[in-house]
């Protein structure tokens, strides 16, 4: 009796399954950019009807989705390096759709925010610097009133954008760095506790005195948590603000634009910089075995969208916007889209 | 059995269902982890780095770190267990105190394991944050102390429940003959219900210990996620399972995904191993659970 | 002296025991501290907000562990029942007890590893996550479980009650499926009520296989949200709003389990098992 039941229901569920159609994609990675993906989504959603289910697994899961054809797109902080392309059976384009930052947060009572520069921050996290009140660190902060306390260092336990953008900063600016460590989504770190997400990173710097972490700009304004201000390669000690972000950006742009813009060349841009990308093949047809046409030119508007009209929810979430070159470029990319041979935007 | 062949065919599915289970994961589990037992072979055990940039992996701190957790959790738990199970199997047997208190400890149980790690994330992380300040640690909070801690309140209703049964099932002659000697109860229990009731109790602890090596959710929001080998406790660490949790979506390169898989095979084992040696005693002993 | 020694003991047993009861009662104050207030007709309505929007629910968690313990069930509870029936007809030849064995090791078994093996299993071949690859993962998790509790309750219907249907003629096989199982059903039922609280707490193994989703969905073949899913996911971050709903799951997860307990405890008394 009671298995007749459940088969009954077990029909009619599979019923309202097939009643369910209707286009919906699946994302999946960066977590810097999910607060803006998930208004963006939210946004599509109840604009176009359009379903887009996008999991914030980090950057790594975004590529690593990708390319197990799990996912209709990736998303990621880092860009792909020449030899990760050659492992995709096709083209892979990197759409930028917005920028950010990662800062340097910490937990300390101070009443200006700390300065730090290149050759601290890579210390610090090679476990070379290990109480605020250091020397070098109060050198660079004359008038601060930094504490005899131990610095506990927190970076991201699962693999992430955000430590490729940090850890890329970090090879540029030390070369103990680049030849001990590298950079990567994930890394083999000399010290530090670490948290999952840039939620978890940022829990933690809230619960522990003294402790130091990287997150994303947004992550740190919506935390309310103190960050730094870091010299850049041009002497300048920038704060990061969706300002001096974008300046970041302001520097020529490959076409492709697989770039990094750390340790920026920009005067007056922010050192730890970056675009994060929606990546996808340009073939669609190649992105995995459920892929239609229909599902595809969906994929196209809402990269253009995301790029175009879903820029207006960038600054209100303190992220930076597109600059006129990146989104001129974005376009040229987006053009490239197509299925089987067949374009998908003119 | 009995019954016609049909359903003899149909109830022996069962047994090849039972039998291909076990066998079909450690079978999955081997070949996927074939490229970094290829490359590393028996040194994957003993190698203490993890490092997805330049492909070396090693399983070490990982191992170190379970083991560490599974025992201090285990010791932690051991006085409480077998309170709880003394409490109701022999000072309240069966009266409506102890069915209440039952019926609390089968919560204890019942609580999601990501409940667990929320309540150690903002209870306990504070305290050991606390405690790691006085003992001039680095105040991390999450540490493989926290970790124990949270685990071996996790881990007690295995062993108590399995010890209460145990302890139920002394008989009541054996006992009634120690109190005629003018035993205390103490000693009652000290002289005839531990002997009589110890490999059962040893059976519920490996259990409780096979549940701890294999945590997951509570562990990695309390432990650090830390991949060096911990110096101390009061350290930040990792466990197989966390790990496995952290990294398994993303790992990117093949070398990383198989060793991932690989450490799920070693845990895998090592929970054959511990579940196998409590049953052996539990049957030993003549009497199932 | 002996009579201090005595005492001494049973205020430790006692002290201990209760000492458990602080943890237990700290979690249930935390959950109902900071969830209750968050449950409302719209929390268990509605969709998740994106992060700095009131309001808002959890709506997509909710159906999402629904769907997956139902398919787990549909699973787990007919192999499992095959399973059990198996280990009772051979109990007493080796292959039962080696298999019994094997059922015991499988209860025992990381809910990590068992989230692998249906990734690889299940996702991979698919080519995406989906409700019914996490579904899979908890049957896993299931199966050994009602097996086991249904090889118990069989083993405890006395003998001479198959004896007596045999001998009215009735067929072994329609002995066992209409006169023994019926009245076992107690206590298999109190094995996959035990199932089932189990498994919809479980995160781990749905880490590789639902995958989560912000939206509704009742496809199979898509991936799917749950309740500890979002617990995870959303108690960490640094939205308030977000951290609210992980709350809100919590009490619901909790509220939920205690049930499947009391349920349990009130089956036990009814049909008088002993275990």
């Amino acid at each position: 009796m009671i298995r007749k039941i459940l088969s009954i229901i077990g029909f009619f569920l599979i019923t309202i399954t097939k009643l369910n159609a209707g286009v919906e994609l699946t994302g999946a990675g960066a977590t810097f950019p999910y607060p803006l993906y998930s208004k963006m989504f939210d946004e599509y959603y109840k604009t176009y009807g359009i379903k887009v289910n996008y999991q914030s697994i980090g950057s790594g899961g975004g590529i690593r989705q990708l390319k197990e054809k799990t996912v209709d797109f990736g998303a990621s902080d880092a860009f792909l390096s020449d030899e990760q392309l050659k492992e995709f059976d096709g083209e892979i384009l990197h759409i930028p759709t917005c920028l950010g930052a990662v800062v340097i947060t910490y937990n300390l009572d101070l009443p200006k925010k700390i300065r730090f520069t290149s050759d601290l921050i890579a210390d610090i996290y090679l476990g070379k610097i290990t109480k605020w009140n250091d020397e070098r660190i109060r050198k660079v902060n004359p008038g601060l009133n930094l504490p005899d306390l131990p610095i506990t260092v927190v970076r991201r336990a699962d693999g992430s954008g955000t430590t490729f953008v940090f850890t890329d900063y970090l090879s540029k600016v030390s070369s103990e760095w680049k030849e001990k460590v590298g950079r990567g989504t994930s890394v083999n770190w000399p010290v530090g506790i670490g948290g999952k997400g840039n939620e978890g990173v940022s829990g933690l710097v809230k619960q522990t005195k003294g402790a130091i972490g990287y997150v994303e700009f947004t992550y740190a304004l919506q935390n309310k948590l103190p960050y730094g201000i870091i010299k850049n390669k041009s002497g300048n000690f920038i704060e990061p603000k969706v300002e001096s972000i974008s300046e970041a950006a302001n520097v020529k742009l490959p076409e492709d634009m697989r770039i990094s813009i750390t340790d920026t060349e920009s005067k007056n841009g922010y050192p730890i910089s970056a675009f994060t990308y929606i990546l996808v093949y340009s073939d669609l047809s190649k992105a995995n075995d459920k892929m239609d046409y229909e599902k595809a030119k969906t994929i196209a508007n809402l990269l253009w969208w995301m790029t175009h009209e879903g820029q207006k929810y960038t600054k209100s979430l303190d992220y930076a916007p597109l600059s006129k070159e990146a989104q001129k470029n974005a376009e040229k990319l987006l053009k490239k889209l197509n299925f089987n041979g067949k374009m998908l935007l003119k | 059995m009995r019954g016609n062949r049909l359903y003899k065919t149909f109830i022996n599915i069962g047994g090849v269902l039972i039998l291909g289970l076990l066998l079909s994961f450690f079978i999955t589990l081997f070949i996927n982890s074939l490229p970094s037992i290829k490359k590393y072979g028996f040194d994957f055990i003993t190698s203490k780095i993890w490092d997805p940039v330049f492909e070396k992996f090693g399983a070490f701190p990982f191992i170190i770190g379970t083991l560490l957790t599974s025992f201090i959790s285990l010791i932690i738990s051991i006085p409480f267990s077998i309170s709880v199970s003394l409490f109701v199997a022999e000072y309240y047997e069966n009266t409506f105190f102890s069915r209440i208190f039952e019926t609390l400890v089968d919560l204890l149980a019942g609580i999601p394991s990501v409940i667990y790690g929320l309540w150690g994330f903002f209870y306990i992380v504070p305290i050991v944050s606390n405690i790691q300040v006085k003992l001039s640690f680095s105040p991390t909070g999450v540490s493989i102390f926290t970790a124990s801690l949270v685990l071996s309140i996790m881990i007690i209703p295995y062993a108590s429940s399995i010890a209460k049964e145990v302890i139920k099932l002394v008989p009541n002659d054996l006992k009634e003959a120690g109190y005629s000697f003018g035993a205390t109860r103490y000693e009652v229990i000290k002289n005839i219900i531990f002997p009589y009731a110890k490999s059962g109790i040893f059976a519920g602890i490996l259990l409780s210990f096979g549940r701890a090596i294999g945590e997951t959710m509570a562990v990695t929001m309390v432990i650090g996620n830390s991949i060096q080998l911990p110096k101390n406790i009061f350290q930040p660490g990792n466990t197989i399972a966390s790990i496995i949790a952290n990294e398994f979506t993303e790992a990117v390169g093949k070398l990383h995904l198989s060793s991932l898989i690989e450490l799920g095979l070693i845990l895998f084992l090592i929970t054959l191993i511990i579940n196998l040696f409590a049953n052996l005693i539990i049957k030993r002993h003549g009497f199932e659970i | 002296m002996k009579i201090l020694k005595d005492r001494l003991f049973k205020f430790m047993v006692i002290f201990f025991a209760l000492l458990i009861l602080l943890p237990l009662f700290s979690i249930i104050f935390m959950i109902f501290k900071n969830g209750f207030s968050v449950i409302n007709l719209e929390f268990l309505t509605t969709l998740p907000k994106p992060p700095g929007e009131t309001g808002g629910g959890v709506l997509n968690g909710i159906v999402g562990t629904l769907l997956l313990v139902f398919f787990a069930s549909l699973i787990a509870i007919p192999l499992g029942l095959i399973a059990g029936i198996f280990l009772y007809e051979y109990r007493e030849k080796k292959i039962g007890e080696v298999l019994t064995t094997f059922v015991d090791i499988s209860q025992g078994m990381p809910s990590i590893v068992v989230g692998i093996i249906s990734y690889l299993w299940i996702v991979k071949k698919m080519g995406h996550f989906s409700l019914i690859s996490g579904s899979f993962a908890l049957s896993l998790i299931f199966l050994p479980i009602v097996a086991k509790s249904t090889k118990e309750t069989l083993k405890m219907i006395p003998v001479y009650i198959i004896e007596a249907s045999l001998s009215l003629g009735v067929s072994y096989p329609r002995t066992i499926l209409k006169v023994v199982l019926p009245s076992s059903i107690g206590g298999i039922l109190s094995g996959i009520l035990l199932g089932i609280s189990r498994i919809s707490g479980e995160t781990a193994p749905l880490l590789f296989t639902a995958f989560g989703n912000p939206f509704l969905n009742f496809n199979i073949l898509k991936p799917v949200s749950s309740l500890p899913h979002l617990i995870f996911v959303y108690a960490i971050s640094p939205y308030d709003n977000w951290r609210k709903y992980a709350w809100g799951c919590s009490l619901i997860l909790v509220i939920f389990v205690s049930l499947m307990s009391f349920l349990n405890k009130l089956l036990l008394k009814k049909w008088k098992i002993k275990f």
